[in-house]
């Protein structure tokens, strides 16, 4: 199988074929798996070198000229350095583009904090109209990319992450599917944390959701979902900040009492390196610390 | 001199020597101070004899492009935008106030004419490279992309990523006019033009004040290169008066 940044690349160059107005924009990273895309199409694949102002400011240049811009680095590159660009070159110029970013929240393990955005959905957040996928596998990193890039002149957020559920799922861009049903509380999976979810809520009486578009939040599935358990108990296991989405479950849960509990990435830096599953243990995210900290949160 | 017509906003041309009036609409005195007056002649040249865009054009895609980046004191440019006809004069009066599309700091999505937002410093030049990119893609090779900066903007470390590229990439759609009005805090030795030359661009240093100077500036051929125009005028500092002009014809 190949992994979320591969397929982003042949998706992204077969799209390129298809949609004339389609342009890419690099900083360096990814640049190889654009290679027979900058072949054929040498004036929309545009690579400004480490230059991630440029990267973004350059995206909305393209937009302002008419063209749909795919923005593309690793997350900390794409969204925290560069932020005021993403604020201002898109949003407060009312155009919009897709950005794609890779590494995530701890998919480099040994490259360190520098090269870790845990923040990066909660710094969009900040900022309106951005819609944000999160796949949980490659084939569903297809196809919301194919959505993003075809999304007219929205701005898209797509973050894609060596970290994947073992099946695929029908994503459709917008709903939260439920993956599992019961009446004890509801778990609300965000893209690759699904398998370990999964996993830590086996034989548990708990409806769990998947949810891969978490902006803007599927408030009314998460309403269905509470409405048929017996108490409106809420955890949503995200592989950002933990509690970037509680705020969105709060308010879809405004007219009934309910508890949320948030579960992700802190903010504390581990200063340790090593692999992908010691930085999930670390954080407190593999199945079975999942398990104790939703079992104890369901069991108050 | 000639203008282009009006959107029937005024029912004569507006010349160079109308423009202190209008500004006085916005800032409530006639006379203005170096600082405010410091891109007035280069706007007025380029949306007179050189931009290729109207109030009939202003969204045409194949319609050159003048991106605003240095957002403060837009005075001058609100002044040139409502002469040249993109929007009512009788809107410069309303200049910073709630009910007004004119701030401080210029708002593309409020102002007619306008092609960017700006206010923060060092966005213009990145937005402008990927305009040009953009024209590019399309095939749509013939119009100008202008941005103009100021010399203490050129501080900001994005220009510098612009700049850089935009020359290794041979842009030449692309045309930045940098106003100098030495209000950088550390200056730029060996001179703001010489930044732009290493990086391979076209480069020419007139008189800011120079209408003729900064005509032939900015109309010189630059083949396979982006164009920048150092336009030099009183340092921010200057306390006087500013020079009179003999208004044009």
């Amino acid at each position: 199988m190949d992994t979320m940044r591969e397929r982003f690349a042949s998706v992204t160059t077969q799209l390129l074929d298809e949609d004339p107005r389609l342009a890419v924009v690099l900083a360096d990273i990814g640049v190889d798996g654009f290679r027979s895309a900058l072949e054929r199409h040498p004036t929309r694949v545009v690579n400004v070198g480490i230059r991630e102002q440029l990267l973004v400011g350059v995206g909305g240049g393209l937009a302002l000229a008419g063209m749909r811009p795919v923005v593309h680095t690793f997350a900390s590159f794409l969204v925290e350095r560069p932020f005021e660009q993403v604020k201002l070159d898109f949003g407060h110029q009312d155009v919009g583009g897709v950005l794609v970013s890779a590494a995530g929240s701890y998919d480099w393990p040994a490259g360190g904090f520098t090269h870790m955005a845990p923040g990066d959905v909660a710094l969009l957040d900040t900022l309106d109209g951005w819609t944000v996928h999160v796949p949980g596998h490659p084939d569903e990193a297809g196809t919301l990319l194919r959505q993003a890039a075809a999304a007219g002149d929205d701005k898209v957020y797509v973050r894609l992450s060596v970290q994947t559920n073992a099946t695929p799922r029908p994503v459709d861009g917008a709903r939260f599917l439920t993956v599992r049903e019961g009446t004890g509380g509801v778990v609300v999976a965000v893209g690759p944390m699904l398998d370990n979810v999964l996993a830590a809520t086996e034989g548990l009486d708990a409806t769990v959701l998947y949810a891969t578009t978490v902006r803007p939040f599927d408030a009314a599935a998460l309403r269905s979902a509470v409405a048929g358990a017996t108490a409106a108990d809420v955890v949503i296991v995200e592989p950002y900040h933990e509690g970037t989405s509680t705020r969105h479950a709060n308010d879809a849960l405004e007219q009934v009492p309910h508890r949320v509990l948030g579960l992700g990435v802190g903010r504390r830096e581990l200063r340790r390196y090593g692999q992908l599953d010691e930085h999930l243990a670390g954080q407190g995210l593999d199945a079975r610390s999942l398990r104790e900290r939703i079992t104890g949160f369901l069991a108050r | 001199m000639t203008s282009t017509p009006l959107n029937g906003t005024t029912a004569h041309d507006t010349g160079f020597g109308e423009l202190p009036h209008l500004m006085s609409l916005m800032t409530g005195d006639e006379k203005h101070g170096p600082a405010a007056t410091s891109t007035l002649d280069a706007l007025w040249v380029l949306y007179d004899r050189v931009l290729r865009v109207s109030p009939a054009t202003a969204e045409d895609p194949a319609r050159d492009r003048f991106l605003l980046s240095k957002g403060h004191g837009p005075m001058a440019y609100y002044a040139v935008l409502a002469a040249k006809g993109f929007f009512p004069t009788a809107w410069l009066p309303g200049f910073g106030s709630y009910d007004s599309p004119l701030g401080h700091h210029p708002d593309r999505v409020l102002v007619p004419g306008a092609e960017i937002g700006s206010g923060s410093l060092g966005h213009g030049l990145p937005l402008a490279v990927g305009t040009a990119l953009g024209l590019r893609a399309q095939d749509c090779t013939d119009p100008a992309v202008w941005v103009l900066i100021g010399d203490a903007e050129l501080d900001e470390g994005s220009n510098h990523e612009a700049i850089a590229y935009a020359g290794a990439a041979g842009l030449s759609r692309l045309h930045t006019l940098v106003v100098d009005n030495t209000s950088s805090s550390h200056g730029w030795r060996g001179g703001i033009a010489s930044r732009f030359e290493a990086a391979g661009w076209s480069a020419v240093t007139v008189d800011g004040r120079d209408h003729e100077a900064l005509y032939a500036a900015f109309t010189a051929p630059h083949p396979g290169r982006p164009h920048v125009v150092v336009a030099r005028v009183e340092a921010k500092e200057y306390s006087g008066e500013p020079k009179p002009k003999a208004a044009a014809a």
